[in-house]
């Protein structure tokens, strides 16, 4: 038993830190996700993490970084498909709203009961002009074309997009209190830094509690996936990992908003890209509600899942 | 990052599962909260067995009779005993957690002898004095007098908050000896054998309508130099000590109950079909798994001797999150919560009021926090 990180996840986590660092400054994550950040990020092996033989802990450590970094862009699909293309992936609603579609080289639905394919050239879609993420843009779907099976197994499939989901939101959560934190060690207000005020510092320590929480439930819906325990306790983890560090990256982004103060509620401060960011994945494989009621169920019932 | 544990691990689980099963029905119910001699005779019974068994003092070192387990078999020790509702440390909780760790790193030959080997077999309880009516949060400030008088020290003064004070053998105290220093500098800690004359112990009833814990009122108390341990002003240092021996595995008793009460409640909501309530406590259940997880990635950096973040967020995460959870219990119960007996979730909801209160308020774990993990200027003093 050991969820702390092994050497070699220690120097991936390194690895990817520093190339998202020199390649996908802030000044490119405010410029959006297009097939050229993907080309970077493919050639440093993020989507071909599962084919490359690295497991699914190794991929919660990459996708942390990735959102602390705040990369834009459809991520965790196209992992999940990992064959060199960009893919999209929504949970079926009415309507549908789908990110980044223009870069799509494909869309994939999770439906009650499959996973379907659907050529994203088929769509007919109406791009909102005023996203509420500017990394994300997002287009309103009135009737999504019916498309093929896609042949993975719906449930598993949506239990690795929830935790790689979660590692995002993570990434996110932990970004902000940095962000934070470094900024009330020097903004000087009553003639002292705002982070020597109780009334700011607990805001913090509550930043890096949240944090560290989230930490430890992803990394173990990390290591559940790959080790294959029953499907009561994948899916606990899953979707609980999912209600921890969504509701982490949430919060942080509002306490991290209120830390910036005025600043805070400014285009040019960072800050509200990884709050926007966070209500965003919130939406993916359904709401942090939603995740909380599953493992509510879930964890009331030992064998209304099987053992599948 | 693995969940699975080492063969050798599972050995140990599988070994003390079996004792568990052995000696567990043949244990007597455990007695109320207010019948002290009773408790004191339950838990500490269960303190020998746990001795004969090899079992006692898991967590020190076997050079004094100890186990000398890892953190993850003292995690697992603490996991399977809480999950076959075995009893907890009870009143052997300061004599096995806090003075026998610090006798060892601290203390003379002469006290170890005298005290450890008592300690580990259940035939010395021990109680705590620290805290006092002006010395809460602020501990440094305690104002309980030791003067000097030849050989002896005379003790004056007040304590609260003395768990197992009623029927304990043996204080740990922290006395002020030098008036005049900084007041963490002018601190010891006493042994203080409770029968002497001049001590008055006084219970102190809790929100719960018992005596959980005890005040002790200190008159000319005359005690042995010899029964100092460390330097006369290191006390506070020496308080310390048994931080070493944290190995992030404070609260797993703590989380499994939590967990199974969750567990309890989410399947009596599924009976109902009662769904308003579902993602609320589907929250509580994320997050007891996810503090969960995170005691095993403490323990995890506990054994290679690099502890994180995450050991320093436990208490305030867990305390607030039980919190949570006992207001849920509340909503969920209604008006069947107006009474006590026989209901466990609110039993349970007013003993977990003290658990952002006690071993460090909230507001205290957020200033450590805040300074010496995320290294924030001091707030003016």
């Amino acid at each position: 038993m050991d969820l702390d990180l092994s050497d070699d996840q220690i120097a991936l986590r390194d690895g990817i830190s520093s190339m998202l660092a020199a390649r996908v400054p802030m000044e490119r994550v405010r410029a959006g996700f297009d097939r050229a950040l993907f080309d970077d990020l493919a050639a440093a092996g993020v989507f071909s993490l599962r084919s490359d033989g690295f497991s699914w802990a190794d991929c919660v450590v990459v996708f942390e970084q990735l959102g602390r970094y705040c990369v834009p862009g459809p991520l965790v699909a196209s992992l999940l498909l990992g064959d060199g293309r960009i893919a999209g992936a929504a949970i079926e609603s009415q309507p549908m709203w789908i990110e980044h579609l223009d870069e799509l080289d494909v869309f994939l639905v999770g439906g009650m009961d499959d996973v379907r394919v659907v050529d994203p050239r088929e769509i007919v879609a109406e791009r909102s002009p005023w996203p509420l993420d500017p990394c994300t843009p997002i287009a309103r779907v009135e009737l999504l074309p019916e498309g093929m099976p896609f042949g993975v197994e719906r449930r598993n499939w949506e239990l690795a997009g929830v935790t790689l989901t979660a590692a995002l939101q993570l990434g996110l959560a932990d970004r902000l209190t940095e962000l934070a934190v470094a900024y009330a060690k020097e903004r000087v207000q009553f003639d002292r830094p705002i982070g020597s005020f109780q009334a700011i510092k607990h805001m913090l320590a509550d930043m890096l509690t949240r944090t560290e929480v989230a930490r430890a439930a992803v990394y173990s819906a990390g290591a559940v996936l790959d080790e294959m325990p029953s499907a009561w306790t994948r899916r606990r983890l899953a979707h609980g990992a999912k209600v921890v560090a969504g509701d982490a990256a949430i919060t942080n982004g509002k306490v991290a908003t209120q830390i910036f103060g005025g600043m805070g509620f400014t285009w040019e401060v960072d800050v509200h890209l990884y709050l926007k960011r966070a209500w965003v994945l919130d939406t993916h494989f359904e709401s942090a509600d939603r995740n909380a009621e599953l493992v509510c169920v879930t964890a009331g019932d030992p064998r209304i899942w099987g053992d599948s | 990052m693995e969940l699975r544990y080492s063969d050798a691990d599972e050995s140990f689980r599988a070994e003390l599962h079996a004792w568990l099963e052995t000696v567990l029905p043949a244990l007597a119910p455990q007695p109320p909260r207010d019948a002290w001699p009773e408790r004191r005779k339950w838990d500490t019974e269960w303190q020998r067995r746990l001795f004969d068994a090899g079992y006692a003092g898991l967590h020190w070192p076997k050079d004094y009779g100890g186990r000398g387990a890892s953190p993850t078999e003292q995690l697992i020790f603490y996991e399977e005993t809480a999950r076959a509702r075995a009893p907890y440390v009870g009143v052997n909780f300061v004599g096995t957690l806090h003075a026998g760790p610090t006798l060892i790193e601290e203390g003379t030959d002469e006290q170890k002898a005298t005290h450890l080997p008592r300690i580990l077999c259940g035939d010395e309880v021990w109680c705590q004095g620290f805290s006092e009516p002006g010395a809460g949060s602020d501990l440094a400030s305690l104002r309980t007098r030791a003067d000097r008088d030849g050989d002896d020290y005379i003790l004056n003064g007040q304590k609260i908050w003395c768990s197992f004070g009623q029927i304990a053998d043996v204080g740990e105290f922290l006395v002020r000896t030098d008036p005049d220093a900084p007041k963490n500098r002018g601190i010891s800690w006493l042994i203080l054998p409770m029968d002497l004359p001049g001590i008055e112990v006084r219970p102190l009833k809790t929100v719960l309508g018992s005596s959980e814990f005890a005040e002790v009122f200190l008159t000319d108390v005359r005690v042995p130099v010899a029964n100092r341990v460390g330097d006369e002003n290191d006390g506070w240092r020496v308080t310390n000590v048994t931080l070493k021996y944290e190995r992030g595995t404070a609260f797993v008793s703590e989380l499994v109950d939590s967990i199974r009460l969750c567990e309890d409640l989410a399947t009596r909501m599924a009976v109902k079909g009662d769904e308003s309530l579902q993602t609320e406590l589907g929250r509580c259940i994320a997050e007891f798994d996810a503090l969960w997880a995170l005691t095993k990635r403490n323990v995890s950096q506990a054994t290679r001797g690099a502890p994180g973040p995450g050991a320093m967020v436990m208490k305030l995460a867990y305390s607030e999150a039980r919190q949570r959870f006992g207001e849920l219990c509340m909503k969920a119960l209604q008006r069947d919560a107006l009474h006590v007996d026989d209901n466990e979730l609110v039993e349970e909801r007013l003993r977990t009021l003290a658990l952002t209160i006690a071993a460090g308020a909230s507001q205290i774990q957020r200033n450590i926090i805040g300074e010496r993990v995320l290294g924030l200027p001091r707030e003016p003093r």
